[in-house]
């Protein structure tokens, strides 16, 4: 190994990376702008339901239920109609998600301690949205419920059942909160794919390389000499990344910095030594970016990062585990979120180490000093 | 054990002083040398030698294998049969070792267009391990022989063909090869860039640098000391550039200036005699046989109306010995 020549190569790389606009937009511009995009519009936060209001009911208690509907944030009371027709109308259209019909017995009902029905209707069109409308609605006549009880056994008897819950690390349960740490990861692996993509094909393709395999630089110098550059680029990216959800989303960091700072740079050897992978199999730049597309998609879907993998069947969970995103998001959610330390993710450090040797040694083993 | 290591010392040091002695006259020897693409044959059983320090010319028409050989000589082809050496090593099992001995030159002036000159310079340098003491001077020296002083920080995009095809032998030679593989260096420049190319080759000839250099000029062969021709796969000749006239060709060579060229060239070439006849220049080349009455065949022109201004015997040129050896080639097939 001699580093005189990989030392080369490193500043070679950063000369042309410095003076090609794509890259340094790729570098720089496409981080932000992932990171705002998906922040903004991957939340699976649902509140302030447009909702529609039929009450038939003239007494004081219909008005008593609708205000802590109003009151729990999950529904906004826009639309008070007359007929079930208006109901469908505003449903239809979808100017309304849910529907409350209270009767015109109700209060009568309450007072008189008999059981009084109300009707929710959900628009299930939209799982999520119909499930938060569900569990919040459950949640809002459950504890009227309990409250007119108590007022009529004069609030002297006790529950039968309390739960108490807490939930931990992230207790607003904020999807902002669970989403930022996976798109880091899905970002720092997007772009550092579509850089070492090209590095190598793009080489071919000028006539370059065949100046360059003629020289006494060896397979593994020219791949660590790929590399390296793009090692300390993608870690000004995820800096860059960890500043914007700190201080514009407001995501905290509760474990160390600087060892997430150090998974980041293990995992980065082994992403970019995918893309080393696909520069080095492609004929073309062309190629090398098709294969990169053909990559993100199965990263998004099996890291983890959409949809929990709990979830999936055991076979995809396997396929999962093979990439080196899905391990790289566990670290970030477990630092970022619950504050892991190495005592809880020392599986994913050897993890990331061997992926990141095995997908540099494989791409340098591929490569030919060949023109064939 | 102690025994059996001294043994192989004993017997590396008779190994080397054995190969010191004998002193390779040849730099480069290819025997067989057959690379086939599938279904192509594009280099046939080629076989030459170059003697060090020759500036050794292999020429050929475009498509006639000249890259492919001298790709397999770099090892960057593995050639589907036949031998070679450089400098004694195996061009099969050896290549990293020959690579470390020799200056290449890809047909596209393959820098790095994005970076300047210097830094181009700076990074051939690195990947070669010049030391460090050594570089100022060595870039000096480069850039003189170059003529680009003052041109160091220009991006090499910029710069225009005769430079850039300099810039790039400077980059291949930054190591101080003992040989230099040129393949087709003055496709696209102009003349006089194609002159200064020259000088540069000849000095480095005279400093002991074997060349091994392709190229369809024929004027460029000229400036060779030796020479091989490449027809679509198969050696045809292999000689200095002042025998191998003389040797090919067998006959005359007779410049005839004449109003109309292309019927001449018809009618010559039913005549009995002559071998073949090509346009040249303004004027005519047949090739005959030896010591042809040239008033006879003005006769016969004159006879059948065509206006001849002038007809002597010349000495043949490359082009003649190209046109020829293409030609029997031909009508083999």
């Amino acid at each position: 190994m001699n580093y005189k020549r990989i030392g080369s190569i490193i500043r070679k790389e950063f000369l042309q990376i410095k003076r090609d606009k794509r890259t340094m937009t790729i570098i720089f511009l496409m981080p932000i702008m992932q990171l705002l995009l998906f922040g903004y519009v991957a939340s699976t936060n649902v509140d302030h339901i447009p909702s529609v209001v039929m009450n038939n009911d003239i007494g004081t208690e219909s008005r008593v239920l609708l205000e802590s509907f109003a009151n729990s944030q999950y529904f906004d009371l826009d639309y008070h109609v007359q007929s079930i027709e208006e109901i469908e109308k505003y449903i239809d259209n979808g100017d309304a998600r849910a529907g409350i019909v209270i009767p015109p017995e109700y209060s009568e009902y309450i007072k008189s301690g008999r059981t009084a029905q109300i009707q929710l209707i959900v628009d299930g069109s939209d799982p999520t949205t119909a499930q938060a409308v569900l569990s919040s609605a459950g949640g809002v006549v459950q504890s009227m419920s309990v409250k007119i009880t108590q007022k009529m056994l004069g609030a002297s008897m006790p529950q039968p059942l309390d739960l108490r819950t807490r939930v931990w690390y992230n207790p607003n349960m904020d999807s902002t909160r669970f989403n930022i740490p996976g798109l880091i990861g899905v970002i720092l692996q997007t772009v550092t794919l579509m850089l070492t993509s090209f590095s190598i094909v793009r080489e071919r393709e000028r006539g370059t390389m065949e100046q360059l395999i003629v020289t006494p630089i060896t397979k593994m110098e020219l791949m660590l000499g790929k590399v390296i550059p793009y090692v300390l680029i993608g870690f000004v990216d995820i800096v860059l990344a960890l500043s914007l959800s700190v201080f514009w989303f407001r995501v905290p960091i509760a474990g160390s910095i600087n060892l997430l700072l150090l998974y980041s740079v293990i995992f980065l050897v082994g992403a970019l030594g995918v893309g080393l992978n696909i520069s080095v199999v492609a004929k073309s730049q062309l190629e090398a970016m098709q294969l990169s597309m053909f990559m993100i998609m199965p990263n998004m879907l099996l890291s983890g990062y959409m949809f929990p993998r709990n979830a999936m069947p055991k076979f995809v969970q396997a396929l999962g585990s093979v990439l080196p995103l899905t391990h790289f998001i566990n670290v970030l959610r477990g630092i970022i979120l619950k504050g892991n330390g190495l005592a809880e993710l020392y599986k994913e450090f050897f993890i990331l180490i061997g992926f990141g040797v095995f997908f540099i040694v494989l791409a340098s083993k591929k490569f030919k000093k060949k023109i064939e | 054990m102690k025994q059996l290591q001294l043994w192989k010392m004993y017997l590396s040091i008779l190994l080397k002083v054995k190969r010191d002695k004998v002193k390779m006259e040849n730099a480069i020897e290819i025997q067989n040398l057959t690379k086939k693409f599938d279904d192509f044959l594009a280099v046939n059983n080629v076989s030459f030698n170059v003697k060090k320090g020759d500036v050794f010319g292999f020429l050929g028409p475009n498509g006639s294998g000249k890259t492919t050989v001298i790709r397999m000589i770099m090892g960057l082809i593995s050639p589907t049969s036949g031998t070679g050496r450089v400098l004694g090593y195996d061009i099969k099992k050896d290549s990293e070792k020959i690579r470390n001995h020799i200056g290449y030159m890809s047909q596209k002036f393959s820098l790095y267009e994005d970076l300047t000159v210097d830094e181009n310079l700076d990074f051939y340098a690195g990947v070669y391990s010049v030391p460090k003491d050594k570089l100022e001077q060595k870039k000096k020296e480069i850039l003189e022989m170059a003529d680009l002083v003052g041109r160091e920080n220009m991006i090499t995009r910029n710069l225009s063909g005769g430079w850039k095809q300099r810039l790039a032998l400077g980059c291949s030679i930054i190591h101080e090869p003992e040989i230099l593989l040129l393949d087709e260096p003055t496709g696209g420049v102009d003349p006089i860039a194609r002159r200064q190319f020259w000088d540069i080759i000849y000095d480095m000839s005279k400093k002991g640098v074997t060349i091994l250099v392709t190229t369809h000029y024929m004027d460029e062969a000229e400036h060779c000391n030796s020479l091989g021709f490449l027809y679509f796969g198969d050696i045809l000749s292999l000689d200095t550039s002042k025998s191998i006239k003389e040797k090919v060709i067998e006959g005359d060579i007779i410049e005839i200036k004449v109003r109309n060229i292309l019927k001449s060239i018809e009618l010559l070439k039913s005549k009995k005699g002559v071998e073949d006849a090509s346009v040249y220049g303004a004027g005519i080349h047949a090739m005959t046989e030896s010591n042809i009455d040239l008033n006879q065949l003005k006769g016969y022109l004159t006879e059948n109306n065509m206006e001849v201004y002038s007809m002597k015997k010349v000495k043949p040129t490359l082009e003649d010995v190209f046109v020829f050896l293409v030609e029997k080639e031909r009508k083999k097939i």
